[in-house]
């Protein structure tokens, strides 16, 4: 990952994921932020809250009074021509999720940063991915950061990417709630944001101008509807491309590398696990540990989740022997119910020489996975050969009254 | 909108900003709200627009009637959507990307299902949060743009799709939710009623909501002719019998003060605005005479809140 070239000059601060995106919203000059409290996401709007009443940054904060208002205030800002900015978790997003698929829809770089969070009910205010991963087919280009320091510079090239001409779509940032949203890390940011500025540039677009009247949200017949739908296609399959230009960028400003699919000691890897979000600390530091005993492990995390960088993705774990998906989001019904898991299976149906592929399913509600569990499940597959029921469906791993043997 | 006054028909701007050829039905009068709404305007105007006929009447792509810039995001959202634009254009102006100069008008158009119902929430929310924009709420008493269904502010004993007018239940049992005065209670500074027959009136009241700082709301009655079931020329009367009944008051709440604007010194019965439309056709006697009732006990109390007698008694002619 990250080699530390500092390029702009930059300040260690230790900050909360949460407190990483204020900054990165601060220094990107947003000019709108709308959001409505709900845990983990609250200190991201407390902080911005904080900045706007001292003056340190200059933008309208709407204090609107649900998330699908503030999902809709942004809209409506950056169809003003704003660059606009919102955060949530779990209901929230929920509640968001009718005007997630028009903020695409519209074509409005909007940005939104989320805190994962599980889904009532029953009610649990605590991690997991199933927010996130039941926004998939909103046509939003969807990061995942592992880090704070990610989670910063993940949200500055958010803007770039969203406000792209080539795509202009909305982009979320997903990273863990509670692990990272309320946990401390060190964090570089620019000690001044007018590079940062430069590296977003106000670019022009179709906005809501009364010099040149546009109507924006008409209804569409069965005639243009789908032209209009195939150009989002176009767009989010561009956006693979936007995405990787813009890391590059992002390296040479900041000097800290990212890619669609992180690895680490991957190369000569038999088991390989793949995760998102912040957990992937944790297996690096269960690699190490196996690794120590001589066990050719590795590991590889999903930074990009849509659009799914298919090519980067077999590319970085075909070697494998086997590559074990850890999902914290379950699809319900499914047998392979890890999100990406399908994704990563349907990568490789084409593939000659795919690993075998298992799909693990941890950490829902927040249920810890701890290095131990990598081990143990790298001990479990390691036995395990194709005949193994283990990968003909998902496991719940780390669930009372269940057990993998 | 800059610099008009308004005293006669004569001083209505001659621009048309709203294209004819669009899909409203033959005889509606939200067609007719808009065409003004946009002459006391102006060029200068950005119109969100919520989920209702007119939306989806006026934009069919890709084709549209709107000469100033508009937005439909969704149904419930409107007052939410334009708080948004609101907030670009402060912050734009502020950082020099737009031109601080120019005064643009911001106005929510939606309709009763919009406002009443499932945009209430989203309308409290922006008028507690006090932004400088016009909504204005077409009330056509019903979920027109989905084939007549009852909506909070469909009137007591109305037939829609959903309140049949059957041998046990006669149409709506519940009388209109009073959503303007819901709305002034949130202490905005100006808040008015008004009715398409009365254009001037309703016209002025436009002008003074574009005028004043912070949020405003326009309440105007709509006659619909698919969902009143009327002919559909007599849209314009039908408005007018509505304030000759008083089944609607034209009044205005400004900056706190209450003001009759349209007064009414003889009051015909609700009966020859009811006889004209096809949803009270199921009606007793019985019936008829509830609603009268009813528009009585308004008149009382709003005669009473302004303190003389603006709505006068009822005469037979």
């Amino acid at each position: 990952m990250a080699v530390q070239r500092l390029v702009v000059e930059q300040v260690r601060l230790a900050l909360s994921s949460n407190q990483a995106v204020a900054y990165a919203v601060r220094d990107a000059d947003v000019d709108v932020v709308a959001a409505y409290p709900i845990t983990p996401q609250t200190t991201v709007m407390e902080k911005i809250s904080e900045m706007i009443a001292n003056g340190e940054m200059d933008a309208e904060l709407i204090h609107v009074e649900s998330e699908h208002s503030a999902l809709s205030a942004v809209v409506g800002a950056s169809a003003a021509g704003a660059r606009v900015f919102t955060a949530t978790s779990s209901q929230g997003l929920e509640l968001m999720h009718e005007i997630l698929h028009i903020a695409s829809g519209l074509r409005l770089p909007v940005v939104m940063a989320v805190p994962t969070r599980a889904l009532s009910a029953p009610i649990s205010i605590w991690n997991d991915y199933s927010d996130l991963m039941n926004t998939r087919d909103t046509s939003w280009v969807t990061l995942i950061a592992s880090t704070a320091q990610e989670v910063y510079d993940t949200v500055i090239e958010a803007f770039r990417i969203a406000e792209d001409p080539r795509i202009l779509l909305p982009v979320m940032i997903g990273y863990d709630g509670f692990a990272m949203s309320h946990t401390y890390e060190p964090v570089y940011i620019a000690k001044s944001p007018e590079r940062i500025r430069e590296f977003l540039p106000r670019r022009d677009r179709v906005k809501l101008d009364p010099n040149r009247p546009v109507t924006m949200g008409t209804i569409t017949p069965p005639e243009w509807y789908y032209e209009l739908k195939y150009q989002q296609v176009v767009a989010m399959n561009e956006a693979l491309k936007v995405v990787k230009e813009t890391d590059k960028l992002l390296g040479e400003l900041l000097g800290r590398d990212y890619e669609p699919v992180e690895t680490y000691m991957m190369d000569d890897a038999e088991i390989g696990f793949l995760v998102y979000g912040g957990v992937y600390g944790t297996l690096v530091e269960a690699i190490d540990t196996m690794r120590s005993k001589g066990f050719r492990v590795g590991a590889a995390r999903l930074r990009l989740w849509r659009p799914f960088p298919v090519e980067d993705l077999v590319e970085k774990t075909r070697n494998l022997e086997k590559l074990i998906v850890v999902d914290r989001a379950i699809s319900y019904g499914a047998r392979i119910a890890g999100p990406v898991a399908l994704e990563v299976i349907s990568a490789y149906y084409y593939e000659d020489d795919a690993p075998l592929i298992a799909s693990v399913i941890a950490g829902i509600g927040q249920r810890t996975i701890t290095e131990d569990d990598f081990v143990k499940l790298a001990e479990v597959y390691m036995r395990k050969g194709r005949d193994s029921p283990l990968y003909r469906e998902s496991i719940y791993w780390g669930v009372r009254g269940v057990e993998v043997k | 909108m800059a610099g008009l006054r308004l005293r006669s028909i004569k001083d209505l701007p001659r621009e048309e900003l709203f294209n004819p050829g669009h899909g409203l039905c033959a005889g509606c009068t939200a067609s007719t709200i808009v065409r003004h709404l946009l002459k006391i305007a102006g060029r200068n105007t950005i119109v969100v627009n919520a989920t209702g006929c007119v939306e989806v009447s006026t934009t069919m792509y890709p084709y549209t009637s709107w000469k100033v810039p508009w937005l439909h995001v969704a149904f419930e959202n409107a007052a939410a959507v334009a708080s948004g634009v609101e907030a670009a254009l402060k912050a734009m102006s502020r950082k020099g990307l737009i031109d601080p100069s120019k005064r643009i008008n911001i106005i929510v158009l939606a309709g009763d299902g919009g406002t009443y119902d499932i945009g209430f929430q989203a309308l409290s929310g922006m008028l507690e949060r006090g932004h400088k924009l016009m909504y204005v709420l077409y009330d056509n008493e019903a979920y027109m743009n989905t084939g007549i269904q009852r909506s909070g502010s469909t009137p007591l004993h109305a037939w829609t799709t959903t309140t049949p007018i059957g041998k046990v239940m006669r149409g709506k049992l519940q009388p209109k939710k009073p959503i303007a005065e819901i709305v002034a209670a949130h202490r905005i500074p100006y808040v008015a009623t008004t009715n398409v027959a009365h254009f001037m009136d309703m016209d002025k009241k436009f002008l003074k909501g574009l005028q004043v700082e912070g949020p405003s709301f326009i309440h105007v009655l709509q006659p619909c002719t698919a969902g009143w079931k009327f002919d559909p020329r007599y849209g314009i009367k039908l408005a007018r019998l509505a304030t000759e009944t008083a089944m609607w008051i034209n009044w205005e709440m400004d900056h706190g003060s209450f003001k009759v604007t349209v007064r009414v010194p003889k009051r015909k019965h609700v009966r020859h605005y009811l006889k004209l439309q096809g949803r009270f056709k199921g009606l007793t006697e019985d019936d008829i005479e509830e609603i009268q009732k009813y528009v009585d006990a308004e008149v009382e109390r709003i005669n009473k809140l302004v303190g003389a007698q603006v709505i006068g008694p009822l005469v037979e002619d």
